[in-house]
């Protein structure tokens, strides 16, 4: 792993509110929403990371910003990875969106948005992706209890 | 309860209703439909027979994946993680069972490490060849599927005699495998190898000059280098554009840095290399394999770690430590430590990623796959888009999505 | 009968009931339409070809086209996102007709019984006979599609009439 470089990252991303700290092999960096956009411009254009792996999100029921939007990335030329890590709160859940600096963010939010109800502020096409249409509510939120239908066809007697 | 007797509801919203010009048609292809080996659904905006505009459903098979491991234990969720790409489950097992090691900080013991790797190139060999075998089936090559799946067979049932299952086999365990390999496997597998080598003598003499097969791949489906990247593209689709993407040699895990091997790559980055691509890194596997038999060492394949082995069943039986710590494992997991990790491993489709988050109990508090087949069903419209409808079926057999993972 | 052959004694002529040689015809001439989902898919390609090879019991070509078959297989979990799918595809199918449920999602759900997949296909559409196993292996699908041919010919055939 070229810890060189992360920690040149590390010490570009420091600050502004950001936290960056190097955990199991990669750079974890926490940051305000706000900053997301310019972070994730930052990677891409001064330190190539340019693919973009992943966003999920984590529910934290007990916690005030109850929602952690999490993104991973990757750089094709030196091997090393990056997650980006912001809170958001259940009233207002946005983030912006990627999809202007990776094509392949579009898909990946969707089903962010369908799984958690993140809102990506800039991705027109929020529609269900692994869900349905007319299925209500979130299921990873940790309150959706599991095993809760929602069925599309009648069933049989 | 909807009242669905009459009409039952389109479960999907597409993206266009109206061709954008007058002598479009729109055509809906899938979720069950014989060109899509899997459920995927394509409404596709035709112009005669080019596809103008090509919008991807998937989600067909989505059976709740993650919020199925947050109510398991992190042992008890392996076999939902095996139903991921049930093509190679081995991958994914390996995946997830080093990431979480790495939260737990549990170092495998070397047999181990190099009994998966080796099973791991076992597996791709036998994903690459369902994937192959498939797409050439629907292209009509109906004699290469019948060579592929006879040899698929045996490795399945080879597989069988090692895990007990053919398809999903449940073998990864945190901190080892669920047993050693049984007496005479190895040799078993030599011969499958060789004979492997036959018939994909065989493949490469039905498909690779042949010309109905050349004209329905080569320049079908391209993707440059750069594109792919944007759009999220990883493995052999990745490598059949030229670019020498590949996280085993990128950023080795396993066994992979001892190893000697080549990295296939394509140079148009369309169907043709990319049937190509996986057949050379069956080659490459083959030689993997035949190379870690020899390196394979004698010793214990579980770590001696009481949190997350299990003890011996004779200690179990006689000493009351034993007992309670069989217990507490069975029945609270292995008790994993607060945090988050995200390890990827090379799968055949991709970069599998597993995303865990942990807050220092026996349960997950999220267990996520970055799955590649998903990702590359986000950039599928651009293999689709301005070639022929026909050319649907032989790009989506070239891109292997695999619906468990997909979807997941 | 050939009045010039000689006579060898065997099966000269048979005798049945009508509805046991329409059954007799019909269970040997299964045209299945495979709803392929999930992970079993990998065992029906097994299943169809050169190890096990169903063609053996009439039963191997599958009819992509849901109005050209009589056998729907359901092969993996159905999940409330098919589930209208699979009830189009099967009302789209003429009689007589008879579905399998292939592997325990399409029996049952599974092991996921959760906010996604349908706890079994027999919910919205009936079923004549169940296959065990996650995968299950190629010999029991063997086994069922000859269950299968049993129901078949021991079933009542509504063609059969004072007509025939």
């Amino acid at each position: 792993m070229n810890t060189e470089l992360l920690e040149r990252v590390r010490e570009r991303l420091a600050g502004e509110g950001r936290e960056a700290a190097l955990a199991h092999g990669l750079l974890a960096v926490q940051l305000p929403r706000d900053a997301l956009l310019d972070t994730v411009r930052v990677l891409k254009e001064s330190f190539g990371f340019d693919l973009f792996l992943d966003v999920t999100a984590v529910d934290w029921p007990e916690r005030e910003a109850r929602f952690d939007v999490v993104f991973h990335f990757y750089s094709t030329r030196d091997h090393v990875r990056v997650r980006l890590k912001t809170a958001v709160t259940e009233v207002d859940p946005e983030v912006d969106s990627l999809v202007p600096l990776y094509g392949s963010a579009a898909f990946m939010e969707r089903e962010c948005h369908d799984m958690y109800g993140i809102r990506f502020r800039g991705n027109a096409d929020l529609r269900p992706i692994l869900l349905y249409e007319g299925f209500e509510g979130h299921p990873l939120r940790k309150d959706y209890p599991k095993d809760r239908e929602q069925p599309l066809v009648r069933y049989r007697e | 309860m909807r009242d669905t007797e009459e009409t039952l509801p389109n479960p999907v919203r597409p993206a266009f209703e109206t061709p954008s010009t007058e002598d479009g048609v729109i055509v809906n292809i899938g979720p069950s439909h014989p060109a899509t080996h899997g459920t995927l659904q394509i409404i596709a905006e035709l112009s005669g027979e080019k596809v103008v505009r090509a919008d991807v459903h998937c989600g067909y098979l989505h059976r709740g994946f993650e919020k199925e491991c947050e109510a398991h234990t992190w042992h008890t969720l392996i076999p939902y993680v095996d139903r991921l790409n049930y093509c190679s489950a081995l991958i994914n097992d390996f995946a997830y069972c080093d990431a979480v090691e790495t939260l737990m900080g549990v170092e495998i013991t070397p047999r181990t490490r190099y009994l998966r790797t080796l099973l791991s190139e076992y597996s791709r060999i036998a994903d690459h060849m369902t994937c192959i075998a498939a797409s050439v089936m629907e292209l009509g090559a109906m004699t290469a599927f019948l060579y592929l799946m006879t040899i698929r067979d045996w490795i399945y049932e080879h597989l069988a005699d090692l895990t007990g299952a053919r398809v999903t086999y449940s073998y990864g365990r945190i901190g080892g495998l669920a047993h050693d390999l049984p007496d005479g496997w190895l040799k078993r597998l030599e011969e499958i190898l060789d004979e492997y080598e036959e018939y994909i003598g065989r493949i490469h003499g039905l498909m690779d000059r042949n010309r109905i097969f050349i004209d329905r791949t080569r320049d079908v489906g391209v993707i440059s280098t750069k594109d792919a990247i944007h759009w999220g593209f990883t493995g052999p689709i990745l490598r059949s554009t030229g670019a020498p993407r590949d996280l085993r040699r990128d950023t080795p895990y396993l066994a992979y840095g001892e190893l000697d091997f080549e990295v296939p790559v394509g140079i148009n980055g369309d169907n043709y290399d990319r049937y190509y691509v996986r057949m050379r890194e069956m080659d490459e596997s083959v030689y993997m394999i035949r190379q870690l038999i020899e390196m394979l060492p004698e010793g214990p394949i579980n770590v001696d770690d009481r949190r997350c082995t299990l003890p011996e069943k004779e200690r179990v039986y006689t000493e009351i430590e034993s007992l309670i710590n069989h217990f507490k494992l069975v029945i609270d997991g292995p008790q994993v430590p607060a945090g988050e990790v995200y390890r990827a491993h090379e799968a055949a489709n991709g970069e599998l990623g597993f995303f865990l988050v942990s807050d220092g109990t026996g349960r997950p508090h999220k267990v996520h796959a970055r799955a590649p087949s998903f990702v590359h069903m986000g950039g599928l419209h651009k293999l689709l888009e301005g070639y022929q409808f026909a050319d649907i079926i032989s790009t989506f057999g070239t891109v292997n999505m695999i619906g468990g993972e997909c979807d997941r | 009968m050939n009045p010039g052959h000689e006579k060898t004694g065997a099966f000269e002529y048979l005798t049945t009931r009508k509805d046991e040689l329409v059954g007799w015809a019909r269970k040997f001439s299964i045209f299945p339409y495979p709803f392929v989902t999930a992970c079993c898919a990998m065992e029906f390609m097994s299943v169809s070809s050169t190890m096990y090879d169903t063609d053996r019991f009439g039963a191997a070509l599958p009819r992509f086209s849901p109005r050209q078959s009589d056998l729907m297989m359901v092969v993996g979990t159905i999940t409330h996102k098919q589930a209208p799918i699979l009830k189009k595809v099967y009302e789209q199918m003429c009689e007589p007709k008879w579905v399998m449920a292939f592997g325990v999602c399409a029996t049952s759900g599974g092991f996921y019984q959760n906010y996604a997949a349908l706890q079994g296909i027999d919910r919205i559409i009936p079923v004549d006979v169940y296959i065990p196993g996650c995968p299950p292996r190629p010999e029991s699908v063997i086994d069922g599609i000859m269950q299968l041919q049993d129901k078949i010919a021991n079933a009542r055939h509504p063609i059969v009439n004072e007509k025939f």
